[in-house]
């Protein structure tokens, strides 16, 4: 057990131990932070930037989730400019590639979705970028639609780092950054896939989706990740 | 040991006494291009051919500065430098300066410009009014030499520092000097190096920075080509300071020629045992593997280049923990950049006081500037910091060329801002830059005259951050691709002035949530040329009366 120290989130005093990050203690005291990329169970890789909040005394804006606490912390998560930040960067997921919900196998199931409801993003100001993407059907079980996806990393690193396969990584940089199958093959051809299926889970849109799913019915678990890395560390 | 490096003097300098001349011909990436190499051999063959060859020596040295007047001659102890020798030239240069032959006035350096001509290389105001501390040798010694780096002094400063220093007193001398991180973010480098050095653990790191990326810049290129030892020796005091026994360069696959004088470098001092085990003769031991970068801007930023250097995709990681804890391999690990290096050698011989009292209090020492753009004297440049844009542009750099009007000058490359012609008394350190909204960065120095379009300049240091974002974080990924569209939207006359409000909603927002300096900084030169040069954007804005174009649409999700 390390140090118990106080900080003060959002003007409340708490009681809380040092070596957590400041994500881990808003989730316990029920703050309700707005996150993307992260997923309980996988490594923490600070890249959506929805869960910036600012501390007393820096100028900077810091990422909960890879932010560890330190005694006598102020920290503020809900500002007028915190929540304009986080509805521009929901905003900058829609407007970057096809996210037309109306027409996606994943809506009323989706991440995104959800996160442009919370934090009251109701319309995109910036021009849609379109971009060419592919859909990926070579798999069997399952299909990846680049359209649809916002790079969060959640399948690379669940594939990488609870099922060991590392089937899936980034090619390109930039706003042409792809998730790529191997050395950029076709999904249902790569040698490295077991087809666990656990990419499809934790993906937070309709980027990756079970080929027996139509609009309506598809439904997803990405919480089942964190529990089952849970139990390993209990049976290790 | 140190009777070694006495001995080595001793016989390069009886050698050099012998020659009553010295031609030295710049051999930089930039002269060399332009015909040194081929000159040189000329120059030999003119020498040994008017039966010479035992009273002038023809020596080639890295980059001496005028880069744009190349390539270039210093005739020693004349002091005479002559631009844009041919290689046809070189037995009349020769003949001239042994008495008997035509004046080559023609051919002193920087006759063909605006400007003073000096017999004198030195009393020129492009040299008098440097101070070269970093760059020392450059341009003096022969970089594929090891000799001649011992000859200038070379490695004394290790050896006092692994014979007659502790680790702490070297980590207090560098405190002293007041030096801070040259790669443009200026953190104290005693402080750094105090923090590696009190991680425990047996395994550490050192690596030098050469992945020098900024569009116009190249101080670090010269300094590597240049002075490749004065690198080296400067990792090896930083090993034996921080506790580490390994060290990378990590420089890019673009500067072929100061990888092959690198690798020279630890080649030569890894026979004279300046490297290896038992570093002269001591317990010490360091040694320095080179790293070559596949072209990726981002890979400068410090966990991008240790993630490159581990064979890892080059993307930054959130920090802490932070290299001095852990960093490649995971362990405690010292970044600097190479002129920051460059400069640990000088503080070690002359003191940490002596340094600090170069420069101004918060920013002590010199600070090497490449200048480019639209300047008569384009090249490679080392002053004391405080001097002012303007001694540096019109004195050093000699102004702006074709009687145009200075507009404004970029400094700190796609990171940094523009700084317009009423601030040109500002000192530069790192404090005064920022307060302009730029910032010091890494040297580079762009000038702009009055035909330069600011929103275009903005638009492109732009592109380039949008084309070298990694991907990883959201509103750097996204965030420069919305803002280079705008912004090209509004140089091809199509923007609105909701595009303009687009801009500067999201700029913000951009520079305060990116994760690492490439996106934090990606809207430095959007803001700056927005805060200064706004009626421009307004002038390429066409008129709402005049039946133009409405705001972006918005679309429902």
């Amino acid at each position: 057990m390390n140090e118990i120290v106080s900080i003060q989130l959002d003007g409340n005093e708490l009681k809380v131990e040092l070596g957590r990050t400041i994500l881990d203690v808003c989730r316990e005291a029920g703050v309700d932070l707005p996150v993307m990329c992260y997923l309980e169970g996988l490594s923490v890789v600070g890249a959506c930037r929805l869960c910036v909040v600012e501390i007393e005394g820096s100028p900077r804006l810091f990422p909960a989730c890879t932010t560890p606490v330190a005694a006598n912390q102020a920290i503020r998560t809900q500002t007028e400019k915190l929540k304009r930040y986080r509805r521009m960067i929901v905003e900058l997921f829609f407007a970057e590639r096809n996210h037309v919900c109306a027409v996606c196998v994943a809506n009323n199931a989706c991440e995104l979705q959800d996160l442009a409801r919370r934090v009251g993003m109701d319309h995109v100001r910036f021009p849609y970028l379109f971009p060419e993407c592919g859909v990926d059907a070579s798999h069997p079980h399952a299909v990846l639609d680049h359209n649809r996806c916002i790079l969060c990393t959640r399948c690379v690193r669940v594939c990488d780092e609870v099922e060991g396969a590392h089937t899936w990584d980034v090619m390109g940089r930039g706003h042409a950054s792809r998730v790529i199958a191997d050395f950029n093959e076709p999904w249902g051809s790569s040698t490295t896939c077991t087809s666990c299926g656990k990419c499809v889970q934790v993906c937070p849109t309709g980027a990756l989706w079970p080929k027996a799913a139509s609009m309506g019915n598809l439904r997803k678990e990405p919480g089942k990740i964190g529990e089952l890395v849970a139990k390993r560390k209990l049976n290790a | 040991m140190l009777g070694k490096l006495d001995e080595i003097t001793a016989r390069v300098r009886q050698r050099s006494q012998e020659y009553r001349l010295k031609l030295q011909v710049c051999c930089g990436a930039g002269c060399l291009s332009s015909g040194a190499g081929e000159l040189l051999e000329e120059l030999k063959r003119a020498v040994a051919a008017q039966g010479l060859e035992g009273e002038v020596g023809v020596v080639p040295t890295g980059c001496m500065g005028p880069c744009n007047q190349g390539p270039l001659v210093r005739v020693s102890p004349d002091d005479t430098m002559y631009e844009k020798v041919v290689a046809g030239e070189a037995a009349g240069l020769v003949e001239c300066h042994c008495g008997r032959g035509e004046e080559v006035r023609a051919k002193l350096l920087f006759s063909g410009g605006e400007g003073p001509v000096c017999e004198r290389a030195s009393e020129h105001p492009f040299f008098r009014l440097q101070r070269r501390v970093a760059l020392e040798n450059c341009g003096v010694i022969n970089p594929e030499s090891l000799e001649d780096y011992i000859a200038a002094g070379g490695y004394r400063a290790l050896y006092h520092a692994l014979t007659g220093m502790s680790r702490e007193e070297v980590i207090a001398e560098i405190k002293q000097s007041g030096l801070r991180g040259r790669g443009g973010a200026g953190y104290p480098t005693g402080l750094k190096w105090e923090t590696v050095y009190k991680h425990v653990s047996a395994e550490k790191y050192v690596i030098c920075n050469g992945d020098e990326g900024d569009p116009g810049a190249f101080m670090d290129r010269g300094i590597l080509e240049g002075d490749p030892h004065r690198v080296l020796e400067g990792m090896a005091i930083a090993a034996y300071a921080v506790g580490a026994r390994k060290g990378y360069l990590y420089v890019r696959a673009e500067y072929p020629l100061a990888i092959k004088r690198f690798e020279l470098a630890i080649k030569n001092a890894r026979a004279q045992h300046l490297l290896g085990s038992q570093v002269l003769g001591t317990e010490f031991q360091f040694e320095v593997e080179i790293r070559v970068g596949a072209g990726a801007f981002v890979c400068g930023e410090e966990t991008a280049l240790i993630a490159s250097i581990e064979g890892r995709r080059g993307q930054p990681q959130p920090r802490p923990p932070y290299p001095a804890e852990r960093g490649l391999w995971g362990k405690p690990t010292l970044i600097n950049n190479v002129e920051t290096f460059a400069n640990i050698v000088p503080i070690l011989i002359q003191g940490g006081e002596w340094y600090a009292s170069i420069g101004t209090p918060k920013s002590a020492g010199t600070k090497a500037f490449a200048l480019a753009g639209k300047i008569n004297n384009t090249g490679l440049i080392e002053v004391p910091m405080g001097t002012t844009l303007r001694q540096i542009i019109f004195d050093i750099g000699g102004g702006v060329p074709d009687g145009k009007r200075f507009k404004a000058a970029q400094t700190g490359g796609p990171s940094g801002g523009c700084i317009p012609e009423e601030h040109l008394d500002v000192p530069v350190d790192f404090e005064s830059v920022v307060k302009l909204g730029s910032i010091m960065g890494s040297g580079g120095l762009i000038v702009m005259d009055e035909s330069s379009s600011m929103v275009d300049v903005a638009r492109f240091f732009m592109e380039f951050c949008m084309d070298e974002s990694c991907g990883k974080c959201v509103p750097c990924r996204v965030g420069t691709k919305q803002m280079y569209d705008l912004l090209h939207r509004i140089c091809e006359g199509r923007g609105t002035e909701s595009d303009l409000a687009l801009l500067e909603e999201l700029a913000p927002m951009v520079k305060e949530t990116s994760l690492c300096g490439l996106g934090m900084t990606a809207p430095n030169p959007l803001l700056s040329t927005l805060r200064y040069f706004r009626e421009e954007y307004l002038a390429l804005i066409p008129r709402r009366a005049e039946g133009a174009s409405v705001g972006p649409s918005a679309h429902q999700p």
